[in-house]
């Protein structure tokens, strides 16, 4: 095979995996591309305030490898982006073909000033803030992001859709004046000092040819819908782990200020419900989703550094510990923090008196327990990301009966697909913490290398 | 307190009753604790639920000796939340069915206000009156 | 064809057809209000006040088994309005239903035909929400029952288990809060709607019930509600028992769904406590 293109490598999904794999490949000194479809990259990662057990600030140990991959020789990084279709070539390689979402920003034009995503008059409910703050229409999802060129928000944007109304005749075409009728807002396009703003922008589709696939599409939280008896999605102060993080960022909405989302006070009893639809084949997921034993730990902890008189109480069926420092990190949680552990699946949460009530148990002590709490933290079950599925579809990958991505071999090459050429990273094959997303990433970007190392050597053979 | 388990208890005859009777693989339970966690009755009973079921897994036989499956009001708020699906109400009644046919069983009748007997709905009386007394 | 679209047979249950009169004849006014034929099943008997959760107990089905069998007999399925009948009756429908075995140790066993299956056993909430629809309910309202702040309590047995029961997801329920739209009034969700009201401690252990029906009136109370709405003769009587000591000003009051429905329908001689009078309050 002579194809040059066999030797470049897609990598879909930018979290730490995708990234780390990226990085590994790229910095051998083949071609990348990367989809991600958030605007951005860094997946989760990029909404915790600390990780375990090192307690690193996540955005100081990630934002150098964003940057890196922003700047890149090697990598073409297409976000807010999808994989569209993939189609094996008789050469071997695949032809994929790339999906990009209409943004409304010109991205060559725009320079990340900022300046519309400040005086956007207009705010909703952020998926990155997780129910605990707010984004504009037009946004960037952090002030980090890598791209910082922001997309605007078509559904929820005044112009957008007052032009459509206008365009499909839901609205009138002339004004009072007998004009014809303008759109509402549009501030960003009259405040942009480079004129980036594109209306007419469109979805635009482009083609790639790749010689190997690395699949690192991440996780998802059990939407907390899931979980009526807990007031999930009903009780404002009752919120998930990815949402408590965000409370303690300090980039957060809150500066890292603890307070309950109702009402802003600084909350003195916080109750950290474990397994909240994890291990639970009746009504949630069959599996333990790993992680949150530890993060649990790390919130706590983090909770009694910003708030030393307050009090954390965790519900726990087994604490899981099993990582490098791992039991040691837990130990510290309980023995010099003051976390009270108490051994019980908690039944049920409501609210009373504008404070909530935790009907849980301590088996260990014989005793039904009710706890007052003025936040309540849930551990959803770690589960794939909704897309994960139909991309894996697309290139031929199987999931499991909870979606997960299916390796080649389970037990001697997890990072190995049943499928010539893609390879599988990180929390999409099933729930894992950072180190062991990084170790899976760089496993499959090695398995990539020696693909691509074969190729060249091989033609160089054919050459000589 | 000490117990010798030994796999006669274990796999023994009353643990085969219990699972007999209730038609519940015991083992299912983990004791993750929900079900005392929600029980109603709780503040009532000498043993938690998860208990009951413990001892019984565990082939204890003084697990006929608690209060607890008199004092269950068959609410089945503990099956409708176990995450493994076991069926607790229908081991609080084998319990209560051995304890029945290893003492002598009693009728509540006797022992109920009469004023009581005469306004309740008879479902209450009828319903009481079928799971007999310890 | 007559005038009645929809027939079922209809198992008033003893209490119903004793001490719970009330719930009775309410029921079966505004179900003929609604051209719904409610016909009472010839030859029922008690469905035994509780479903038996011990194996190998086919004795025990006989008592339900025998109405079901009165009700194929009919034709028909059978409509309850007792929440315990409804749980005695479905459950016991579903066991011999998935197994066999014991069905047919049981129709070996009873004279009155054999039991097979075929008669589906229902709520009149779950006919209202599913076979007329709350459009339905709605078109019959004459005194709406506006500003009525009334607590839907479901109580255990209407709804758990639910997939045996097949009704409302227990923890989430709103069969109950959507009946009260639909009569215009206003639906007070609370706490303890679906938890225990003590059921029969009421006979073996009256304290511990007293303190669970209390508990029940004390959240529905704290919620804002003005009255308690229920679909159980056992939970009325027990949430009425532990307000006893209570000065009668400060008793909230306890209604069947079906009082609440003919208060609405302006039947005001079945409407019990639900008075159209309080809605104005």
């Amino acid at each position: 095979m002579t194809n040059p293109s066999c030797t470049t490598a897609l990598v879909v999904g930018a979290g730490i995996g995708g990234i780390t794999a990226a990085l590994d490949i790229a910095n051998s000194g083949f071609q990348v591309v990367m989809v991600e479809r958030e605007p951005s990259i860094g997946g989760h990662m990029a909404q915790l305030s600390e990780t375990f057990p090192t307690l690193d600030c996540s955005q100081c140990i990630m934002t150098p490898r964003t940057v890196e991959v922003g700047h890149h020789e090697n990598i073409r990084l297409h976000t807010y982006s999808e994989i569209e279709s993939v189609r094996r070539e008789p050469s071997g390689s695949y032809r994929v073909r790339i999906r990009r979402r209409a943004a409304y920003v010109d991205w060559e034009k725009c320079t990340g000033c900022g300046v519309c995503q400040e005086k956007c008059p207009f705010k909703v409910e952020s998926a990155f803030e997780r129910g605990i703050g707010q984004r504009k229409v037009i946004y960037t999802l952090s002030p980090q992001a890598v791209p910082n060129k922001p997309v605007i928000d078509a559904e929820h944007c005044r112009y957008l859709q007052s032009k459509q109304d206008i365009e499909a005749g839901r609205a009138p075409a002339v004004d009072k004046q007998g004009n014809p009728a303008t759109p509402k807002c549009g501030a960003c396009a009259k405040l942009c000092p480079t004129g980036a703003i594109e209306w007419e922008q469109q979805d635009s589709v482009l083609e790639e040819e790749v010689g190997a696939i690395v699949m690192a599409t991440g996780y998802d939280m059990l939407p907390m819908e899931r979980l009526p008896e807990y007031g999930g999605g009903e009780l404002r102060d009752v919120v998930d782990g990815l949402a408590f993080e965000r409370l303690l960022a300090a980039s957060g909405p809150t500066a890292g200020k603890v307070v309950r989302p109702s009402d802003g006070e600084v909350p003195k009893q916080v109750v950290f419900v474990q397994c909240s639809g994890s291990r639970d084949p009746e009504r949630g997921v069959p599996y333990c989703s790993k992680i949150c034993c530890l993060y649990v730990a790390k919130q706590a902890m983090l909770y009694k550094h910003r708030v030393p008189d307050g009090q954390a109480y965790v519900f726990y069926i087994d604490v899981r510990a099993g990582g490098k420092g791992y039991e040691e990190f837990v130990t510290r949680a309980q023995e010099e923090h003051g976390v009270v552990y108490l051994r019980g699946k908690v039944s049920k949460i409501f609210a009373q008196d504008g404070r909530l009530i935790v009907k849980g148990a301590d088996t260990l002590s014989h005793r039904a327990v009710e706890i007052s709490a003025d936040l309540v933290v849930l551990a959803t079950a770690i589960v794939p990301r909704a897309t994960t599925p139909a991309v894996a579809g697309l290139l031929g990958v199987p999931v499991d009966e909870n979606g997960f991505l299916v390796s080649g071999d389970e037990e001697m090459a997890p990072v190995d697909s049943c499928v010539e050429g893609v390879f599988l990273a990180g929390a999409a094959l099933g729930p894992k913490d950072i180190p062991e997303t990084v170790a899976q990433a760089s496993g499959a970007a090695a398995k990539v290398l020696s693909l691509f190392q074969q190729r060249v050597a091989a033609a160089a053979t054919v050459t000589a | 307190m000490r117990v010798t388990l030994d796999p006669e208890a274990l796999h023994g005859p009353f643990v085969r009753e219990i699972e007999a009777i209730s038609e519940q693989n015991l083992l299912k339970c983990n004791q993750c604790g929900r079900c005392s966690a929600g029980c109603p009755v709780v503040e009532e009973m000498d043993l938690l639920p998860n208990q009951i079921i413990r001892l019984a897994q565990l082939g204890l036989e003084t697990v006929i000796d608690s209060q607890t499956p008199w004092m269950c009001a068959s609410c089945l708020m503990c099956q409708s939340r176990c995450p493994k699906g076991v069926d607790l109400p229908r081991v609080m009644e084998a319990v209560r069915q051995i304890a029945l046919r290893r003492g002598d069983s009693r009728v509540l009748a006797g022992r109920v206000d009469g004023s009581l007997l005469a306004s309740a709905p008879q479902m209450a009386v009828i319903g009481a009156l079928r799971r007999g007394e310890r | 064809m007559t005038s009645t679209e929809r027939v079922y047979g209809y198992f008033p249950g003893c209490t119903l057809a004793t001490t719970a009169v009330d719930y009775d004849a309410s029921g079966r006014a505004v179900a003929a209000a609604l051209d719904l034929e409610l016909r009472e099943v010839p030859d029922w008997n008690c469905c035994g006040a509780s479903f038996p959760l011990s194996a190998e107990n086919v004795m025990n089905f006989i008592a339900p088994a025998r109405t079901l069998i009165a009700a194929q007999r009919e034709g028909q399925d059978l409509a309850t309005l007792c929440a315990v009948c409804f749980h005695v009756l479905k459950r016991s429908d579903s066991y011999l239903r998935t197994h066999p075995e014991a069905a047919d140790r049981l129709n070996a066993f009873v004279t009155e035909g054999d039991y097979d299956g075929r008669v589906k056993v229902r709520h009149l909430l779950g006919i209202l929400r599913d076979d007329l629809g709350w459009e339905v309910v709605r078109r019959h309202v004459a005194a709406p029952l506006q500003g009525l702040r009334a607590a839907p309590y479901y109580g255990c047995l209407l709804l758990r288990p639910e997939a045996e029961m097949e009704l409302d997801n227990p923890e989430a329920p709103k069969v109950l809060h959507n009946l009260l739209l639909a009569l215009g009034a206003e639906p007070v969700g609370f706490a303890r709607q679906a938890e225990c009201c003590g059921s029969t401690l009421l006979v073996s252990a009256p304290e511990a019930n007293q303190r669970l029906s209390t508990a029940v009136i004390e959240s529905a109370r704290s919620a804002g509600a003005m009255i308690v709405v229920t679909a159980c003769p056992l939970c009325k009587f027990n949430l009425d028992r532990a307000q006893e000591g209570l000065p009668a000003a400060e008793r909230l009051l306890v209604a069947y769904f079906t009082q609440a429905m003919a208060a609405a329908f302006g039947l005001a001689e079945h409407a019990g406590p639900v008075c159209p009078l309080q809605a104005a309050a």
